[in-house]
């Protein structure tokens, strides 16, 4: 399994580079999160002006929500993109013939593609608006090296669980030659449910409940709450535990659709 | 691993793939479910070492034939085993010891500089790196592609790209190499080029070449077999020469006499055509030339004798048509 890892490795690799020669992207993204974050606070500051434990978050929670939503944006590919589009422009064109002649699992190689995407984000995408929200707005950090090593593990985990919808999104374009109906829907679908529109936690009754149980809870609200220290002990095992059955459960669902894909559909061209 | 010797390196069993489409059908609503099917009673051979050129025109059902036999389509019906392998259940370990190249599509990385593409392909094959290396200097140098290695693949021209990429499906000594349309928009040099390296490739490693084309030359200069696939099923299978034969295709010897004459008589061939001193004689693709050369040149006087080869593209065209 060695050289299966020193692949993949390579291929992260890979995609991190490849990210990052778009600088004046990056930049120009960083901007309009910043801006966004800003709105976003003095919105979130009035509502808890107005309710002071609403969610169960103070009025720095909620400030600090809204900075790591706007981190995580791009790291966790909120609207869609990342390294699937690939996946679904080689769908439309017949290049994924080409994939999947190769002795490497489609799902595991444009994972390890986006989890180098991602980390290139994280770093610049994500890194920049949390420096920016604690320099302007004071933001809340992890309150113990615990808190901060299971967030990190919680990022990645939201990193696979958006990867595999993404995925399962592309892959629609086997049957449907295009991704770009689905994706729309399912972006629509992820900014609700994530709770990058609104925390899960302000969520009444049972569509809270749905909700928080729902895969999309792992993108943001998840990662946030364990920032926040919101879940202490065993706790944080169930809210990681939460994201990695999701992950788990997608993951097979990618693969089981690879196999379908090759059983019931054209792939395009000679 | 090595696959029995005993065995055919792809064995291909009444084999059978159909497709389901949709139809929108004129003042109906909805659409009408159809089922196409792209390949039926398929079944051919291939032993290890051999040069088949698979050969038939659009939409025929070659690319559906190498898509099961490399295992990323399953198919509907028969059997497909391929170094002792079913592709389809075994795509990632047969991955590791087949080779494909398409003319139209790059399986290198367009952004990656040409190394960097075949350093990859060795992670992803596991190529032991001594191995690695003697391949990669050797493809290299045969195929002139050092000045290239470090340009990203989409600075590359068409033939160096295609060296390219036939460099990335030898790295990991395939035992079957499948290519598609290999010589599709190069010029003649390079398609000279490119089908004498693959004689030697098969003379030296004894690399099985599954070669589809519509570029009769590489046929022609490869295949001792060529099989014709038309309507997604095959309609003949043997030699270069054979297929002549089944075409019902003819030679032409083409006569200068000294003089005008009456159409000439000779056994074994007939005059299709006279314009002045000049005549054209046709006889069988599969007879010899010299009976007829020496009758003629026995009954008249000659000023001038030449043989047209029959045009095999014609011979093709016919075996279609027929199946059609």
């Amino acid at each position: 399994m060695t050289g299966g890892g020193t692949l993949h490795l390579a291929v992260a690799t890979r995609a991190f580079r490849r990210y990052s020669t778009y600088r004046a992207a990056t930049l120009a993204g960083i901007f309009t999160n910043s801006v966004f974050g800003v709105i976003y606070s003095y919105v979130y500051l009035a509502l808890w002006r107005a309710n002071e434990t609403a969610g169960g978050y103070d009025a720095q929670d909620a400030v600090t929500y809204v900075w790591l939503g706007q981190a995580l944006l791009m790291t966790i590919a909120l609207w869609g993109g990342g390294t699937t589009d690939d996946l679904a422009e080689r769908i439309r064109t017949g290049d994924v013939a080409i994939d999947l002649y190769r002795p490497v699992g489609l799902v595991g190689w444009y994972l390890a593609s986006d989890l180098g995407r991602a980390a290139y984000h994280l770093l610049t995408r994500g890194l920049a608006p949390t420096v920016i929200g604690f320099v302007v707005f004071g933001i809340a950090l992890p309150d113990s090296p615990v808190a901060a090593a299971a967030f990190a593990v919680s990022v990645v985990l939201a990193v696979v669980v958006s990867f595999t919808i993404r995925f399962l999104v592309a892959s629609t374009a086997f049957w449907l030659l295009d991704q770009s109906g689905v994706k729309v829907m399912s972006g629509a679908f992820a900014i609700f449910f994530s709770g990058m529109m609104l925390p899960l936690v302000l969520f009444p009754g049972w569509l809270g409940t749905v909700a928080n149980g729902l895969p999309w809870a792992s993108y943001l609200q998840v990662p946030a709450d364990i920032w926040l220290g919101k879940h202490l002990g065993a706790d944080l095992l169930v809210a990681l535990g939460f994201q990695l059955g999701w992950a788990v459960l997608l993951l097979a669902a990618c693969r089981g659709v690879v196999r379908l894909a090759t059983r019931k559909v054209v792939v395009q061209g000679g | 691993m090595a696959a029995d010797p005993s065995q055919p390196l792809i064995d291909v069993r009444d084999l059978e793939r159909t497709f389901d489409v949709r139809r929108r059908v004129e003042g109906r609503r909805g659409r009408l479910r159809e089922s196409v099917r792209a390949v039926h009673d398929l079944t051919f051979s291939v032993d290890a070492g051999e040069m088949v050129g698979y050969i038939g025109p659009n939409g025929a059902g070659k690319s559906t034939t190498i898509k099961m036999l490399t295992g990323i389509l399953v198919p509907t019906g028969g059997r497909v085993s391929v170094a002792g392998l079913d592709p389809s259940r075994d795509r990632v370990p047969l991955a590791r010891r087949i080779g494909v190249v398409f003319g139209q599509r790059s399986t290198l990385w367009w952004d990656l500089p040409l190394r960097d593409s075949f350093d990859l392909l060795q992670k992803m094959y596991r190529i032991a790196p001594a191995r690695y290396r003697e391949n990669l200097d050797r493809f290299v140098d045969l195929l002139d592609l050092g000045a290239q290695l470090d340009t990203p693949v989409r600075q590359l021209s068409l033939g160096q790209r295609m060296r390219g990429d036939i460099t990335a499906a030898l790295l990991h000594d395939p035992e079957v190499l499948y290519l598609d349309e290999p010589t599709i928009g190069l010029d003649v040099v390079s398609k000279g080029r490119l089908r004498e390296f693959l004689r030697a490739l098969n003379a030296e490693r004894g690399t099985t070449l599954l070669l589809t084309t519509h570029d009769l030359q590489d046929i022609e200069a490869l295949c001792d077999r060529v099989i014709v696939i038309d309507h997604g099923t095959s309609v003949y299978d043997g030699s270069l020469a054979g297929l002549h034969a089944e075409g019902g295709s003819s030679r032409t010897l083409v006569v200068d006499l000294v003089d005008e004459a009456p159409p000439i008589v000779v056994p074994g061939a007939s005059v299709r055509r006279v314009e002045g001193p000049r005549q054209w004689l046709s006889f069988p693709a599969d007879a010899s030339a010299a009976p007829v050369v020496a009758a003629v040149a026995a009954a008249y006087d000659v000023a001038d004798l030449s043989i047209q080869e029959p045009d095999i593209e014609d011979v093709i065209r016919e075996l279609y048509s027929r199946g059609g």
